[in-house]
């Protein structure tokens, strides 16, 4: 039993043997007053607690500070003056053993990070002439070759040179699923191999990989003022001196030392400075373990404040990539036209290219047969031949080929579902039509939903593309508006316009809409690793590409606003509480020291409570 | 100039931010201090001919901080 206490007394020997000092301060207190030996444990429990307070405030008097040690020394003082050593002792031993557990608890509202912190790896498995050897993280160097194994934690970023691997990157993405990745692509310090085996070569080391520049950005982030904290620091700056001033004016009035003095103890504004801090403190790192990085207490602030959305649209409300829709055919076998348009298309690049090859793939189509007399015709499309026939795949401007009415209207409808029509020829006869689109993010229209349940009064989509694609989006999702065929510059002059009336947040990928992210009141980045300029420019960057997130980010960050203001309501009813109870001769020295160290510990509590696992 | 970062023990009150930065920045060869104090880090930069790390360091632990670890 004792032994398992032990390292705990240890660790808190200093704040043990001063508890002990108190409780026989206050026995003592009761049954001998004024015996000497009562007097010498009283002076040596002031000492011993009060020697660092006593120290901080000859600290700050050389550098004019008048701080909240300065306020509790001189009221130390005082009380020795009065005789009244019992006082003495308690109110600094109150102070001391406060700021412990306020320690311990901001420990806890910072924990968020240190939680990061904690996952990076500390030894690698270097391969060295052949042999595996451990090493320190930080012996490390760049291309250096490294092995991983299933179930480690791959050490620091890298690229594959060997093996196949699933990841699971979750504590990068925020994606649950683990990832299949090989040969050249690049994986993240810190992620778990989940099956296979790697061979890596390092990229990037210490402070340059990409955890290490999250974990910054993060610290940057908690350190960045809202406005209100900064208001709430100035405050101080004034109060502070205020009180000072306003218990000597109190003393010149009524003759009392003892009310003078206990004036400043109670109005130390310790619970009122560290209210606002520790609600986005606490907010911003809960942020960072869900995959949504906020750059600072402003960001939490603007965003809660928003009430218009508007979405950049490819790459934020669709995937960005097109996709075969549909296929339709003129007296031909599907699978044949796939098949050939696989084989025409395979060595070519353009993204509409992409998803022919793909289809092909998935019906188990892939011919090795080669194309001949391969041709690309710029603004139109391919031609080739196989066997004897000649092949054109591409839009409806190749003039050779014969477009009838029927399959112009066919077009006219594939076209009006926001698609975009290839047109497939066989020695000019139209055979075949491959409609490609977008695709929305799986969890666009949810969020839609869930933003207009947590007070967005408007949603608007912004987009370069054409008007009919846009269209379609915006009605399947159920905007309030867009506006299509923008540039870049027009798109910045929109929000501009809305900005004038209310609140915007802007959600794109940062790089594109780079000028449009800057003039909303706030940004948010859809970003992913490797996006450092979303990750720079925005106020906000959703991680691992999930859209989602912008609802809880919104939410939130409006839990963080209401914790704060719950906060200083709670220190400034606290500090007037007392003032009256001073004024009314209720509250004395000690109760006031109770009641100001209760409260920052209740106002750190509250803050905790933005840390918590809440989700619904 | 040099920069070295100071990782402390949980800085607690908010006028500590004040108290390193002023006096720290009074050290002859430092020419900036950025205290992180949610972070609880001191930024320093400073002039290595003049005053070294551990100089530094020294006097952040006599103002009453531990110095956990410099980078």
């Amino acid at each position: 039993m004792l032994s398992r206490f032990g390292p705990w007394i240890k660790a808190n020997l200093y704040i043990l043997s001063l508890t002990i000092l108190f409780i026989a301060s206050i026995v003592l207190n009761e049954l001998l007053k004024t015996h000497y030996a009562s007097i010498a444990i009283m002076l040596s429990l002031t000492i011993l607690a009060g020697y660092h307070i006593f120290k901080k405030a000859i600290i700050d008097i050389r550098y004019k500070i008048i701080g909240i040690d300065l306020l509790v020394t001189i009221a130390v003082i005082g009380a020795m003056i009065l005789g009244d050593f019992f006082e003495g002792a308690a109110v600094t031993y109150l102070f001391t053993l406060g700021h412990y557990l306020e320690k311990r608890s901001l420990e806890k509202t910072r924990s968020a990070l240190s939680q990061l912190m904690d996952l990076k790896p500390t030894l690698a498995r270097k391969l060295d002439e052949g042999s595996e050897t451990m090493v320190g993280l930080d012996e490390l160097l760049l291309g250096d070759i490294i092995i991983v194994r299933a179930g480690e934690k791959i050490p620091t970023d890298s690229e594959i040179l060997e093996g196949v691997a699933t990841i699971d990157e979750q504590m990068m993405t925020g994606e649950s699923l683990p990832v299949e990745k090989t040969v050249g692509a690049k994986v993240f310090g810190a992620t778990i191999v989940t099956s296979g085996y790697l061979k890596l070569t390092v990229t990037a080391i210490g402070e340059d990989t990409a955890l290490s520049q999250i974990i910054h950005l993060v610290e940057d982030a908690q350190d960045k003022k809202a406005k209100t904290q900064k208001f709430i620091e100035k405050f101080a700056r004034f109060y502070t001196p205020l009180i000072v001033l306003s218990a000597i004016v109190l003393y010149l009035f009524t003759f009392d030392i003892r009310l003078a003095i206990t004036m400043l103890v109670i109005s130390c504004p310790g619970a009122l400075v560290i209210a606002t801090p520790v609600s986005y403190v606490a907010g911003i790192g809960n942020g960072a373990k869900k995959g949504i990085l906020f750059k600072g207490g402003e960001s939490v602030d603007r965003l809660s404040k928003a009430k218009v959305v508007m979405f950049d649209k490819t790459g934020t409300l669709t995937m960005g990539k097109p996709e075969l829709k549909q296929i339709k055919t003129y007296d031909f076998d599907e699978n044949e036209l796939i098949k050939l348009a696989a084989i025409g298309e395979k060595y070519s690049e353009h993204p509409l290219a992409i998803p022919l090859v793909e289809e092909a793939k998935k019906r188990g189509l892939v011919a090795q047969e080669e194309p001949s007399n391969l041709e690309m015709i710029v603004a139109r499309g391919i031609q080739f031949s196989y066997q004897t026939d000649v092949y054109t795949i591409g839009n409806h401007r190749f003039d050779s080929v014969l477009i009838t009415d029927q399959i112009r209207e066919d077009i006219e409808v594939l076209e009006s579902q926001g698609h975009t029509t290839l047109v497939m020829a066989k020695n000019n006869q139209v055979i075949g039509l491959f409609a490609l689109g977008d695709t929305l993010r799986p969890d666009a229209k949810n969020l839609v939903t869930k933003l207009r349940k947590h007070g967005i009064k408007k949603l608007i989509m912004l987009t370069g593309d054409r008007d009919r694609v846009a269209n379609v989006v915006a009605t399947e999702l159920g905007l309030d508006d867009y506006h299509a065929g923008l540039l870049p510059e027009e798109k910045a002059e929109i929000v501009k316009t809305y900005e004038k009336s209310a609140n915007t947040i802007f959600v794109g990928d940062g790089i594109n809409d780079a000028l449009a992210l800057s003039y909303a009141s706030s940004s948010v980045a859809i970003g992913g690793l490797g996006k450092d300029l979303a990750m720079a420019t925005s106020d906000v960057v959703l991680m691992g590409g999930d859209l989602v997130k912008l609802d809880e980010a919104i939410r939130l960050s409006k839990r963080v606003r209401a914790n704060m203001y719950q906060n200083v309501l709670f220190a400034l009813l606290v500090v007037l509480f007392l003032i009256v109870g001073v004024i009314f001769k209720t509250v004395n020295m000690t109760i006031g020291m109770l009641v100001h160290e209760l409260s920052v510990l209740l106002v750190l509590v509250n803050a905790m409570r933005l840390i918590g696992k809440r989700r619904n | 100039m040099t920069k070295s970062i100071y990782q402390l023990e949980t800085v607690t009150c908010p006028s500590c931010i004040r108290r390193i930065e002023l006096s720290i920045g009074k050290l002859n060869g430092v020419s900036q201090v950025n205290v992180k104090f949610n972070a609880s880090k001191v930024e320093v930069d400073y002039d290595e001919q003049v005053i070294t790390k551990d100089k530094i360091g020294a006097s952040i632990t006599t103002l009453g901080y531990k110095v956990l670890n410099v980078k």
